[in-house]
């Protein structure tokens, strides 16, 4: 469970975060969506304990986040970033089971890259792909190995940031499909960052839509289409004229 | 009024920064010799920093030997002095050039690279990747950096040194008609353990501000590559600044003393 509590979060005059309060609960799949500088960002490396908020709270099951020593937290965290943020200078291999190879666990060579293997084969990519280097791979195939990163240390929550983002239509139902299936199988908690309708459509139970640091609407996901609030079907349907500002 | 306003905002400005670079300063120097060590990535580093600024240094200190060892035949010539050539090389080379061409050069080098990779990573997340992973971007990419650089460039100054004075023999023997014994004899007489002490140890402080001025540019970029452009601008034009100021504050305590 995410609880997160009154959050603000304010960089030189703007106001980014203002008082942003959810509850995510366990072996739920909830997107965080809004338009572009709406702080969905930077609420997630709050949660990630990346950055510290002016006021507000949140806990990650029991333990509330530390924002000087994020660690504990984040030892129950897989994370998937919207850039993938695989280390260029790190074959595959290594990339996904870092953790285990320069974090605190520690795992011997051959077992990390059989492990890397493992986690390969579960995002759909074939060993030959673990002695690649990030450069040598394409966008998608990127955010499986990341995908793969993210879960190789049984996490109990995985945040997705953007996941589908830069992909073709094909790469990316494949995205949310093993996104889909990772949160089932391994009855994960997941939150994702997006702005992907389709994406919220195949991969979250539940949804929150972000407004100039507020939490504007929250529900179901297979009722965000139906909501009568101007906002959100202006959002959804992808109107230019409405509520939002597009200019 | 508006004078006095904007100087007071420069100045906080100002010292805002200076508080930041000493808080990275001390965040570095806390880690440096506390677990968990990485040692590959220390290995790596002063195979980068140490080892591959070889050539560059050894090139500049051969050219600036020789150089050193025209001029001061040619000043020293003006007041029948030209005996003083290997000596001036050995003690200008040992305590001076050497160490801050040396400083300049490895910075120009390492702390461009230092930032470019340190910014590119913070831009792309790959940061906040290492932090989610458990691992401290300080100590996993700053300490064994600041590590190798400081412990590297005395060692780089010392051979550097050595490829100046072996510039200044060549030019000596081959142009200014100096005899090898009796260059090498004069080097060596006239060369104290002092003069090249104080050299390495400007070296091992112009290493240790190279390396934070590199981490430091590299861990604070943003706004995509033009930040990193910024970067890598900072940190080596701001490494050049600092070298050139500690090695007067460090000329005045060893000439002191």
């Amino acid at each position: 469970m995410i609880k997160i509590k009154n959050i603000h979060k304010t960089f030189s005059d703007q106001n980014v975060l203002d008082g942003v309060d959810m509850l995510v609960q366990e072996g739920s799949s909830t997107a965080i969506i809004g338009t572009s500088g709406a702080g969905k960002s930077v609420l997630l490396k709050v949660l990630l304990g990346l950055l510290r908020p002016d006021i507000g709270e949140v806990f990650i099951g029991n333990i509330q986040v530390s924002y000087d020593k994020p660690g504990r937290t984040l030892s129950e965290i897989g994370m998937l970033f919207q850039g993938s943020a695989l280390f260029d200078s790190l074959p595959v291999w290594q990339n996904i089971c870092f953790k285990f190879l320069k974090g605190g666990e520690k795992l011997s060579i051959p077992d990390a890259k059989d492990l890397a293997i493992q986690k390969l084969k579960k995002v759909g990519l074939n060993h030959e792909v673990a002695n690649k280097y990030p450069s040598d791979l394409s966008g998608g195939m990127k955010k499986r190995v990341a995908l793969a990163r993210a879960i190789v240390g049984n996490p109990k929550i995985i945040f997705f940031d953007e996941p589908t983002t830069g992909l073709d239509p094909i790469m990316t139902n494949t995205i949310n499909n093993l996104i889909r299936e990772i949160v089932e199988t391994m009855e994960v908690t997941a939150l994702t960052i997006t702005h992907d309708i389709s994406s919220v459509e195949q991969i979250a139970d539940n949804v929150a839509l972000l407004e100039s640091g507020r939490i504007r609407w929250e529900g179901k996901s297979k009722k965000l289409r139906d909501s009568k609030d101007p906002y959100v079907y202006q959002f959804v349907n992808g109107k230019t004229k409405g509520p939002i500002n597009v200019n | 009024m508006k004078i006095l306003r904007n100087l007071g905002r420069s100045a906080n400005i100002l010292l805002q920064k200076i508080g930041r670079v000493t808080k990275f300063i001390i965040l570095i120097l806390s880690n440096l010799f506390t677990p968990p060590t990485y040692g590959g990535e220390i290995l790596k580093a002063f195979f980068q920093i140490g080892w591959m600024s070889l050539p560059v240094l050894g090139l500049t200190a051969l050219f600036t030997g020789g150089a050193l060892a025209l001029q001061i035949y040619a000043g020293g010539s003006r007041f029948n002095a030209e005996q003083v050539v290997p000596a001036i090389v050995a003690i200008g080379m040992a305590r001076e050039l050497g160490p801050v061409l040396g400083g300049l050069i490895v910075a120009a080098r390492v702390a461009s690279s230092i930032a470019a990779e340190i910014g590119t990573m913070k831009v792309t997340e790959q940061v906040d990747a290492l932090i989610t992973l458990s691992t401290d971007p300080i100590k996993y990419l700053a300490v064994p950096r600041v590590l190798a650089a400081t412990l590297s460039l005395p060692a780089l100054i010392a051979i550097g040194d050595s490829i100046g004075i072996l510039g200044g023999y060549l030019v000596g023997i081959n142009r200014l008609d100096f005899s090898s014994s009796t260059y090498l004899a004069s080097t060596a007489s006239m060369l104290q353990i002092s003069d090249i002490s104080s050299g390495l140890v400007k070296g091992a402080f112009f290493g240790l501000i190279i390396s934070i001025s590199g981490c430091y540019c590299g861990f604070h970029s943003s706004n995509g590559a033009e930040g990193v452009g910024k970067a890598t601008k900072s940190a080596v034009v701001g490494a050049c600044v600092f070298i050139l100021a500690a090695n007067y504050i460090l000329t005045e305590v060893f000439f002191n003393s």
